[in-house]
Formats: C-alpha cells, sequence, structure tokens
C-alpha cells in the first residue's frame, strides 16, 4: 500500500505533527507463567515478548511477521492493553498511554484491532447491525444516530445496509463477516488498526478483495496500520515497513525495499528464501534451515536463533546480539553479532 | 513380466458425488476424470468448497453411505465399488493412504508414535511386533526425524508441528502404498517448515515411486510439487495440465482470476484483479458452466451446457467454450 502522509490541517486529532510517529513502543515484555499440577505450581515462563521496540509513522503500514508462536499476537494484545504487559512503555502521538494526556481508555478509542476470520468472531445472537453499533452504543450515542452511523460504515466497507443490517454472522460468508469485523473496528472512528492475520483465513480471491477495501479505507479514512501475518507475500504487498520477530523479539526491522530486497539476518534471509516461488522452473532444492522454531518457554541463552543459524558460533551462545543498523541504511536494524562490530564472530568486522 | 509402467494405479472416470441431506441434493464432485501413473504427482488446487477433500475420500473409499456416487474409481485396476468395507479397509494403507492437514486425524493422541506406526504394519502384513517396530523406527528414520528410536515413545502431541505432520507421513507410508493422498497437509505450517515438508514429499515420492494426489488451495505450493495440475471449481475440473501450462500460461478465466487475485512477490503498488461474487451454491448448480456468473468472458452459449474439456496444446485442456480465443490472448 503506497504510504499517504497525513496532512496535519486536515486532521485535528494529529497533534503532534505529520513526523511525529502516531505509536512509539519502547521494550515491551510479556512473560507468561507455566503452571503445572494440581497445585499450580509456577514451572516455566513463556517469553511470548522480550524487549519489543519499534515505532509506527502516521498513514503508514508497518508489517509484522514471524513463525507461529514468535509473539506477534501477544505484542498486538500488549499495544490494545487486552493484557497487562511485565515492562514497557507506549506513547501514543506524543502522549505516554497511562499518563495525564492519554488513559487506557482514550487509547482505545484511537486503536483498534480486527482478528482473523472465524465463526467466533462475530457475537453469533447479534445482527450485524447491533454488532457494528454496540461500541458507539456504549459511548453513548443516540439510538438514531447509531443507525446512520452503521449505514454508512456498512457502505464504506462494501456491504449493502439493506440487505446485511438485520442478518446475522452465520448467514454471512467468511469474506463478508471480514467486511463486518472491519466497520465494526472502524465504529469509533479510530486513527491506528492492528489487523491480525486478518486476512489469512480467506480464500485467495476473497483475501485480494479484502486487502484492496484496506487500501482503499486507509487512504479514505488517513489510517496507520499494524499488519501482522504469517504470509510472506502478502507482507510484502501491504508494508511500507516491515518488523521480524522470532522468538519473543525483533530480529530484523526496516524498509520494506530493503528487508525484501537485502536482508540482512540470518533468519529474515532463510524465511524469504523458504516462501515457494510461484514458478515451477525455480523449485526450492534444498529447504533453508531445518526443524521447527524452538520452544520459547526456555529459549536458547545469546542469540534465540542459534540452534538453527547456518553461522552460530561460540560467541553466539554467550552474547545477546542487540538491534543495530550498519553504516549504509540507518534505518534497517538487525540483530546479529555477524553486523555488531567487535562482537567476536569470526564474520564480524573487529 | 507385465510393464506396469504405463498402467495408472488410479483411473477415475466421470466420477460425481451427491450428498443427499434434509431434502437437499449437495453436488459436491460433477463429473471428474483423470488417471495417474506410479511416480506422477498430480496437484489439485481449488478454494474452499469445490470439492476437493471429497473427492480424495472419495478415492479413498471413505464417504458416507448417504453420498451417491456416480462414475468409476479404479486402484490398481480394481474398481473400488465392487469391494465390501473389509477389503476397503484392507486397500487403505496398503495401496493407498492419505495425509491430512491435522495430524491429530491420523493419530489416535493415547497411543505413541511408534505404537500406532507399527499397529498398522502388523494390522496389514501379519509381521511381529518386534519386526513392526523396527519398520516403524525406520520409518521415522525415512521422513528425517532425529534420534528416531527415541521418537517412537513419544505421544503425538509431545512432538512440534512439523515433526508431528513428519510422523504422520511415516505411518501412512508403513505399508507402501502406491498411492499418497495429501489433503493440504501443509496449510497450517510455517513457511520454514511447509518448505521441508514439501521437499520431503517430493523426495520420498520420487524415491518409493509412488502416484501422489495433492490437495491445496495455494499456488506456490503447486509450483513446488506438481508435475501435473487440475484446477477444480464447483465439483469439477476447470483446467487441467503440466504445471508450466497452468501456472504459466493459464487459460481458464476461473484459472487465470485466481491467479491474477493471488499476491505474489514484487506486488506493491498494484491494485488486486478480484474474481466477483462467490462460488455457486452446490445445491442450485447453474444450468451451463458454473463459473459464468462470475465470468467476465461470459457469453450465451456458456449458460446453456456445462463446457466439455477442451485442448489448449498438448495435454493442456481447459473446460471453457472461449479456449481458442483465450489461449492466444
Ligand atoms: N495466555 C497465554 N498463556 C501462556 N502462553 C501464552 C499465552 N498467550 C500466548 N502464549 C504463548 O506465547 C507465545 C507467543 O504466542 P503468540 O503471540 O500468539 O504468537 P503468534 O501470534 O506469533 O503466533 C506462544 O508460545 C504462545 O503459546
Ligand atoms: N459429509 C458431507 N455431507 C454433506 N455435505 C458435504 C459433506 N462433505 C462435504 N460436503 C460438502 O461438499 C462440498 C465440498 O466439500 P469439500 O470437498 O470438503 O471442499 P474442499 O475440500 O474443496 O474445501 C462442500 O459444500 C461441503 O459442504
Ligand atoms: S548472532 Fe550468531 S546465531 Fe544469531 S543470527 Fe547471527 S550468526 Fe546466527
Ligand atoms: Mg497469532
Ligand atoms: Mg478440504
Amino acid at each position: 500500500m503506497s504510504k499517504t502522509m497525513a496532512n496535519p490541517a486536515a486532521l485535528p486529532r494529529d497533534r503532534g505533527g505529520p513526523l511525529q510517529p502516531l505509536l512509539i513502543v519502547d521494550g515491551l515484555t510479556k512473560h507468561f507463567t507455566i503452571r503445572s499440577g494440581i497445585a499450580g505450581r509456577a514451572t516455566g515462563k513463556v517469553h511470548a515478548v522480550d524487549g519489543v521496540s519499534f515505532s509506527v509513522g502516521k498513514g503508514e503500514v508497518l508489517g509484522v511477521v514471524g513463525e507461529s508462536g514468535c509473539g506477534k499476537s501477544t505484542t498486538a494484545r500488549l499495544l490494545m492493553h487486552l493484557i497487562e504487559p511485565d515492562s514497557g512503555e507506549l506513547v501514543f502521538d506524543g502522549d505516554v498511554v497511562g499518563g495525564p494526556g492519554m488513559s487506557v481508555g482514550q487509547l482505545r478509542r484511537h486503536m483498534q484491532m480486527v482478528f482473523q476470520d472465524s465463526h467466533a468472531s462475530l457475537n453469533p445472537r447479534m445482527t450485524i447491525a447491533d454488532c457494528i453499533g454496540f461500541a458507539p452504543r456504549m459511548h453513548g450515542m443516540k439510538a438514531s444516530e447509531v443507525t446512520a452511523k452503521v449505514n454508512e460504515l456498512l457502505d464504506l466497507v462494501g456491504l449493502d445496509a439493506r440487505l446485511f443490517a438485520n442478518r446475522y454472522p452465520h448467514e454471512l460468508s467468511g469474506g463478508q463477516r471480514q467486511r463486518v469485523n472491519i466497520a465494526r473496528a472502524l465504529a469509533l472512528e479510530p486513527r491506528l488498526l492492528i489487523l491480525d492475520e486478518s486476512v489469512s483465513a480467506l480464500d485467495k480471491s476473497v483475501e485480494a478483495q479484502i486487502l484492496n477495501l484496506l487500501q482503499s479505507l486507509k487512504q479514505k479514512l488517513n489510517l496507520t496500520y499494524i499488519f501482522i501475518s504469517h504470509d510472506l507475500n502478502v507482507i510484502e504487498y501491504v508494508s511500507d515497513r516491515i518488523m521480524v520477530m522470532y522468538l519473543g523479539e525483533v530480529v530484523e526491522s526496516g524498509p520494506v525495499e530493503q528487508v525484501y530486497g537485502a536482508p540482512r539476518h540470518p533468519y529474515t534471509r532463510a524465511l524469504l528464501s523458504s516462501k515457494p516461488s510461484l514458478d515451477p522452473r525455480k523449485r526450492t532444492l534444498e529447504p533453508p534451515i531445518t526443524g521447527d522454531p524452538p520452544n520459547p518457554i526456555n529459549p536458547p541463552s545469546g542469540c534465540r536463533f542459534r540452534t538453527r543459524c547456518a553461522f552460530a558460533e561460540g560467541v553466539c551462545a554467550e552474547q545477546h546480539p542487540v538491534l543495530a543498523a550498519d553504516d549504509t541504511s540507518p534505518d534497517h536494524l538487525a540483530a546479529c553479532l555477524m553486523h555488531q562490530p567487535s562482537s567476536g564472530h569470526s564474520k564480524a568486522t573487529p | 513380466m507385465t510393464d506396469f509402467s504405463n498402467t495408472p494405479v488410479v483411473d477415475v472416470e466421470d466420477l460425481s458425488v451427491t450428498f443427499q441431506r434434509e431434502g437437499n441434493s449437495i453436488r459436491a464432485v460433477n463429473g471428474i476424470s483423470f488417471s495417474l501413473r506410479r511416480g506422477e504427482v498430480l496437484t489439485v488446487i481449488g478454494e474452499s468448497g469445490s470439492g476437493k477433500s471429497v473427492m480424495l475420500r472419495t478415492v479413498l473409499g471413505l464417504i458416507p453411505s448417504y453420498a451417491r456416487i456416480g462414475g468409476k474409481v479404479q486402484v490398481k485396476g480394481v474398481d473400488i465399488a465392487g469391494l465390501n468395507a473389509e477389503q476397503r479397509s484392507a486397500m487403505r494403507g496398503r495401496d493407498v493412504s492419505m495425509i491430512f492437514q491435522e495430524p491429530a486425524t491420523a493419530f489416535d493422541p493415547v497411543y505413541t508414535v511408534g505404537e500406532q506406526i507399527a499397529e498398522t504394519i502388523v494390522r496389514h502384513e501379519g509381521t511381529s511386533q518386534i519386526t513392526a517396530m523396527a519398520r516403524a523406527k525406520d520409518l521415522l528414520d525415512l521422513v528425517a526425524i532425529p534420534s528416531a528410536e527415541r521418537r517412537l515413545k513419544n505421544f503425538p502431541h509431545e512432538m512440534s508441528g512439523g515433526m508431528r505432520q513428519r510422523a504422520m507421513i511415516a505411518l501412512a507410508l508403513a505399508c507402501n502404498p502406491s498411492v499418497l493422498l495429501a489433503d493440504e497437509p501443509t496449510t497450517a505450517l510455517d513457511a520454514t517448515v511447509q518448505i521441508q515438508l514439501l521437499v520431503l514429499l517430493r523426495k520420498l515420492q520420487r524415491e518409493l515411486d509412488m502416484a501422489l494426489i495433492f490437495v491445496t488451495h495455494d499456488m506456490g505450493v503447486a509450483a513446488e510439487i506438481s508435475d501435473r495440475v487440475a484446477v477444480m471449481y464447483a465439483g469439477r475440473f476447470v483446467e487441467t495440465g503440466t504445471v508450466e501450462d497452468v501456472l504459466l500460461a493459464p487459460t481458464h478465466p476461473y484459472t487465470r482470476g485466481l491467479l491474477s487475485s493471488t499476491v505474489h512477490a514484487g506486488m506493491r503498488g498494484q491494485t488486486l484483479q478480484t474474481i466477483t461474487g462467490s462460488p455457486p451454491d452446490l445445491r442450485r448448480l447453474p444450468k451451463g458452466c458454473s463459473f459464468a456468473p462470475r465470468c467476465t468472458q461470459a457469453m450465451d452459449a456458456c449458460r446453456l451446457d456445462s463446457p466439455m474439456a477442451r485442448q489448449v496444446g498438448g495435454n493442456h485442456m481447459a473446460a471453457c467454450l472461449r479456449v481458442g480465443e483465450l489461449a492466444t490472448a
């Protein structure tokens, strides 16, 4: 999706100007305690999200990729404050969340989430109109205004209000349900949408329709997206910037052209070359990495990728690589000891 | 000696499957024909509800009794319609076996992986438990599960997703089937694990000289695994050919629509072409071409009769009245 810079004059809600990031995330961490046995004793900790920091510019699409279990959904739920972080700070358009400028309640109006389509994503006993109108009603909007708002939202997501307003979720196809989920997320006029695998369960022809819809909504409503997906082609297609996660950590981030065109982290390279090519003449002969991602309960010491990394050396078990840029592209970060001068890795510049 | 190299191991002729439910006829499969030799990989691509799983289960002889089956399915020259329940169950595993998206479908959670593989071998071949367990270990080695000896004693839930999928392949291969049916076995896997499975399956299929029918909705997966491809829509094969024919020179308007609505690498900034509308209701299939209501190329004639497969070139076929014009376009 092309980047549309917000026009500050047209957007009274935009406080800090177009260059101030809409969201800054600093050191977000969440470990889940694993309990087992009858007594429910704590027996371990899942390092679901570990010191994740990033920022999202206004009008930008940040794509988040990584294998299942790497912490994408937990990150999203932490941003939404659906779960409490162990530590970390959010700054929304210049205001620290939980500080005087922005309460968690206010944040939830500015930021909304759309999940993967499933039958469970909408309350089966509520009509489509009631599902979409729920949040505005809770925020004290009058009944007549709610109806008008619901009709406007249905129209916005390409559903005919006369046909759909009074239907129930089970009467809808997956694509139609996902349009309703998007309408519901837009009901409070958020500035940031978090899309967590929002097109992943859909058939390709339907996925394409929803991707086109998201693109047009973004332009119409000046939205910013955090787009989470395990589909590498979809992430490349929608994103301006990419963040690659592995076992709860960010291992690489940067502009999409750089991350896809010249990936720096060995994991990103392996991930991208695992993508089937769509051209039968260019088949993959050798899988780029073997095995499954390790368990986040006891992540490997040092670099968490070292157990699957072709370049791992002794130092990789001892030293935890930090996200850092190289000289040529200050915006393109990777966390690998090969890119960390004097790390002691034989491929690092001493 | 008879030369089997040219006799198909699977021969399907005008197969149709209709489910009679609550006064409705659900026409899941509507006239499919193909044959497959040992060593060949046919991939069936289609969106959800197009009838892929029903077709596979019919070949496996696993279809509910309220289904009406038309046409003929022969496995190694034997018409499965003539087999009783016992003969069918003997055929499964020995001649034809299947792997699934969800290994839970194949494994029982209360027995170890080793016990289940060994049990299959004992049941089909009457070998001793010790021989069967040794074979089970070899099978885990074959599918590249590290420390096979130890892994035999794992319960399915003790394995990671990718490993469980490999164990399921080992189970399916336990009795050297001639035909392996794969129902979206990589769909739930991450990219790095999916590609390992695809490369493994391709290698095993070649080494064991099996026929493989691989079902997927993913064009990229099809490109990695197939010799031949069939595109399925509303229970019919609308386009068939070599994988190069179908993916590089798609001809049927549905195949073209599907490919152009699939996000490829390097498509940033382009608007995706979509197929309007949705697949037909299988209880009320439209007269004529099932794709006509969504097709940008449809003519009046398309709504009269269901189009026969027409030759695009070589063995590349498309069931579309406009094949001649579209193939050159
Ligand atoms: N409520 C929870 N309790 C315990 N573990 C959890 C919980 N939620 C997520 N996890 C674990 O945290 C890790 C990250 O999960 P998740 O964020 O859902 O990953 P992703 O969305 O990238 O697939 C996984 O190992 C998952 O099992
Ligand atoms: N046992 C059954 N009874 C009735 N309808 C069925 C049954 N199994 C499948 N169907 C229907 O047949 C059609 C094709 O299903 P399926 O083969 O599972 O599609 P696919 O695998 O391509 O997604 C669907 O409309 C499905 O609802
Ligand atoms: S730090 Fe070491 S193990 Fe980690 S990615 Fe770099 S080379 Fe590989
Ligand atoms: Mg998730
Ligand atoms: Mg299926």
